[in-house]
């Protein structure tokens, strides 16, 4: 006769992360089948392997392309608002990959646990992963666990890779940027650098300023099937808007002329900035993304972007011009000019 | 009123821009450009950051002042404040704009940090006091910079620290004032050669001036014929400082004039004095980077204060940084040159690897035009 074993439940109320968690024993397994695996539960990630083994996607009957990118998250406070570094850790690489065109489809989970972070505190930041992603509609169908000694992580850090399937016909790049294309933005810049920036210093506001962090799949589609002829895509998030506007116009070797007035931040954001000395042209954004179409597209894709739900404040900040420096310049509210520089130094530790 | 908008307004911007041009047409009597020096290195970034350029004549110049305390604090200073950091037991408090700075040794804080030094970056000065509070077994020490705007907060926490009977708080103080530098331009503008115009006034320090008041800018017309209009930050307020500059220069008139009357009195804040009064006292001399040895124009801690002064309570010892030869920052803080005249501009200097103090903050005339007014042709 074979002995009922009794598995213990881990106490997700009051338990702490200790060493054992990641030290491939009994703990880790419990730690991985009761909080991760039964958060994130799919097919592929029920089978348990070491890897998950998916089947290659099709596009029209032939295999597509894959797009693939990863990014790590360490951002302090763990929670803020409008988010956690749970749901950013999934929106902002299903962002990274939607911006190929691509339709995102798996995440994998890295974490990094400091020894001593509560497992309250974990099992919220699962849970919140687990709902964006099927709010994505995206499977995390492997992961990863380790723990440090205390002092060695700032409560955990989480890595992110995902794949999607990309159509070979989309093929945006900022090397297709051309003199004459437009400059769309998605929606107001700063919400998320400054909602982390006011939880952090404890600043509170008349109006409560929440992070923009949010998937842009569904926009990006039907930005794709619009019928604009789309160049490039990207997302605004560490750096902000200019520094991601000075990478494009390098790498493409083309200026940009952007007009202040058309460029949308929320009076709470400015006033913010304001008092703390930032510039919302450099804070970062979670929920936003940029994009360069053919000069007579730009009316036809604005509106497509406005009908979604987080393009409803979308606007033409500019176009691309011939510049041999590469130059992003911008005329202020007040029809003045003055260029929009790299980020010298940095503005806001760790934001994202 | 919401402050920010009203002082952006474009249509206000145009008129006085139109009024502007209009009353400056032709330049001064002899037919040279109004050239005016704004002191303070947030009036240099605000100019570029709304391109107020573009808006003003050609019958108008500014030249940018030596208003940025982090510009003006010599390269030895960061090689004390270096020092310090890395004693054992040792937590510096400074402010973010300090930490990138290089000192003699290429050194900076933000590198002496990473190579394991306690630097903390506050926000004020209350954060460090706050930090020494709670942490009793690390030797807190706030390096304090700035003109007359950020020494009165200095002041306090001094006094707060003595009356919670810290041990453990200690401020390395490079306060320097602003009539005093005002002062040595008038003198060193006598300096520039023939061909250099000279400045016709200056634009005002705004959040220095409502501390310290308009009087102390009387010595300009007093001693030197020139006007002073004290402006506040905004784009509008600096323009039309620019136009009551431009009205003086005609009128032949030489006064002080407060264009920021919402926060600015002619006695200024008097509490504030006050509290500087209390806790500092002059230094015989102060080296200012790019300007030289100045007598009068710096603070330290009065005696009774001496347990927080940390240049008494640790070893500072003084290095021997030396500026680049090539580096043009002293003739473009008298006015009489221009950024782009230097030949470490652009190519070697730049914010990220900045040799002089004009490039050293964001405020810096150098810096600012780097950032933001740099533009194709």
């Amino acid at each position: 006769m074979t002995q009922k074993r009794i598995e213990r439940s881990i106490d997700l109320k009051n338990g702490r992360v200790d060493m054992t968690h990641g030290s491939g024993g009994r703990a880790m397994a419990q730690l991985i089948g009761q909080l991760f695996a039964k958060a994130f539960d799919n097919p592929a990630l029920a089978e348990g392997n070491d890897q998950a083994r998916l089947d290659l996607p099709m596009v029209d009957g032939k295999p597509a392309r894959l797009s693939f990118s990863t990014d790590s998250y360490v951002i302090s406070p763990l929670f803020f608002p409008g988010g956690d570094i749970g749901s950013l850790a999934v929106h902002g690489t299903v962002n990274d990959v939607a911006l190929s065109g691509a339709k995102p489809l798996w995440l994998s989970a890295g974490f990094i646990l400091e020894e001593g972070f509560p497992l309250a505190d974990l099992a919220r930041i699962v849970t919140s992963m687990a709902e964006a992603a099927k709010r994505c509609g995206v499977d995390i169908v492997t992961g990863d666990t380790k723990v440090v000694e205390k002092g060695k992580a700032d409560g955990v850090f989480i890595n992110t890779a995902g794949v999607g399937a990309l159509n070979p016909a989309y093929d945006w790049s900022a090397a297709k940027i051309k003199p004459g294309d437009a400059i769309l933005l998605s929606g107001p810049i700063g919400d998320h650098g400054i909602a982390v920036m006011a939880k952090r210093e404890n600043l509170t506001f008349e109006e409560e300023i929440l992070s923009d962090s949010a998937a842009l799949h569904e926009m990006i589609a039907a930005m794709a099937v619009s019928g604009a002829a789309i160049h490039a895509m990207r997302d605004p998030t560490r750096g902000g808007l200019a520094t991601t506007l000075n990478e494009m116009a390098q790498s493409a070797g083309v200026g940009f002329r952007l007009d202040e007035t058309a460029i949308p931040v929320r009076a709470a954001v400015r006033s913010v900035c304001e008092i703390l000395g930032l510039d919302p042209l450099y804070v970062a954004n979670e929920g936003r993304l940029i994009a360069f179409c053919a000069e007579a597209d730009a009316e036809k894709l604005l509106a497509v972007m406005q009908a979604q739900e987080h393009g409803r404040e979308a606007a033409i900040i500019g176009r691309v011009v011939e510049d041999p420096n590469a130059f992003v310049e911008m005329k202020t509210q007040l029809g003045g000019h003055r260029m929009v520089d790299w980020l010298a130094g940095e503005q806001l530790p760790r934001i994202c | 009123m919401k402050y920010i908008e009203e002082f952006r307004d474009r249509r206000l911007a145009e008129k006085l821009a139109a009024s502007i041009a209009e009353e400056s047409a032709g330049g001064k009597a002899d037919g040279r450009p109004f050239r005016f020096m704004e002191f303070c290195g947030g009036h240099t970034h605000a100019i570029y950051r709304f391109g107020l350029p573009d808006l003003l004549p050609s019958t108008v110049e500014m030249v940018h002042g030596p208003g940025c305390p982090v510009c003006v604090l010599p390269m030895a200073k960061i090689d004390v404040a270096i020092k310090l950091a890395q004693l054992p037991g040792v937590t510096l408090c400074s402010y973010g704009d300090m930490m990138r700075v290089p000192g003699g040794l290429r050194m900076s804080l933000m590198k002496a940090k990473a190579a394991g030094a306690d630097v903390r970056m506050v926000t004020s000065p209350h954060d460090a006091l706050m930090f020494a509070k709670e942490n009793p077994d690390r030797q807190v020490i706030f390096f304090a910079i700035g003109f007359e705007t950020t020494t009165p907060p200095t002041a306090v926490v001094i006094k707060q620290a003595q009356a919670l009977g810290l041990k453990n708080f200690f401020v390395f103080c490079n306060h320097v004032l602003t009539p005093p530098a005002l002062g040595w331009l008038l003198e060193a503008s006598k300096d520039n050669d023939a061909d250099t115009p000279p400045l016709d006034g200056f634009v005002g320090p705004s959040h220095v001036s409502a501390v310290i008041g308009t009087k102390p800018y009387e010595v300009a017309p007093r001693d030197y014929g020139k006007p002073v209009v004290i402006s506040g930050f905004e784009p509008l307020d600096v323009m039309q400082a620019i136009l009551m500059l431009v009205r003086q220069v005609k009128e032949g008139r030489a006064e002080v004039e407060n264009e920021y009357t919402r926060a600015v009195t002619r006695d200024g804040n008097v509490k504030a004095q006050a509290l500087m009064n209390e806790v500092f006292e002059l230094r015989d001399t102060f080296e200012w980077r790019g300007l030289g040895w100045m007598p009068n124009s710096a603070l330290k801690l009065r005696e009774a204060f001496a347990d927080f002064d940390a240049e008494k309570r640790f070893e500072a010892p003084v290095s021997e940084a030396k500026e680049n030869p090539a580096c043009q920052c002293p003739a473009i803080l008298r006015g009489a040159k221009t950024p782009e005249e230097c030949k470490l501009f652009g190519t070697v200097c730049t914010p990220e690897n900045p040799i002089g103090s004009c490039m050293v903050s964001s405020e810096g005339g150098c810096a600012a035009w780097y950032s933001y007014g740099r533009r194709g042709k």
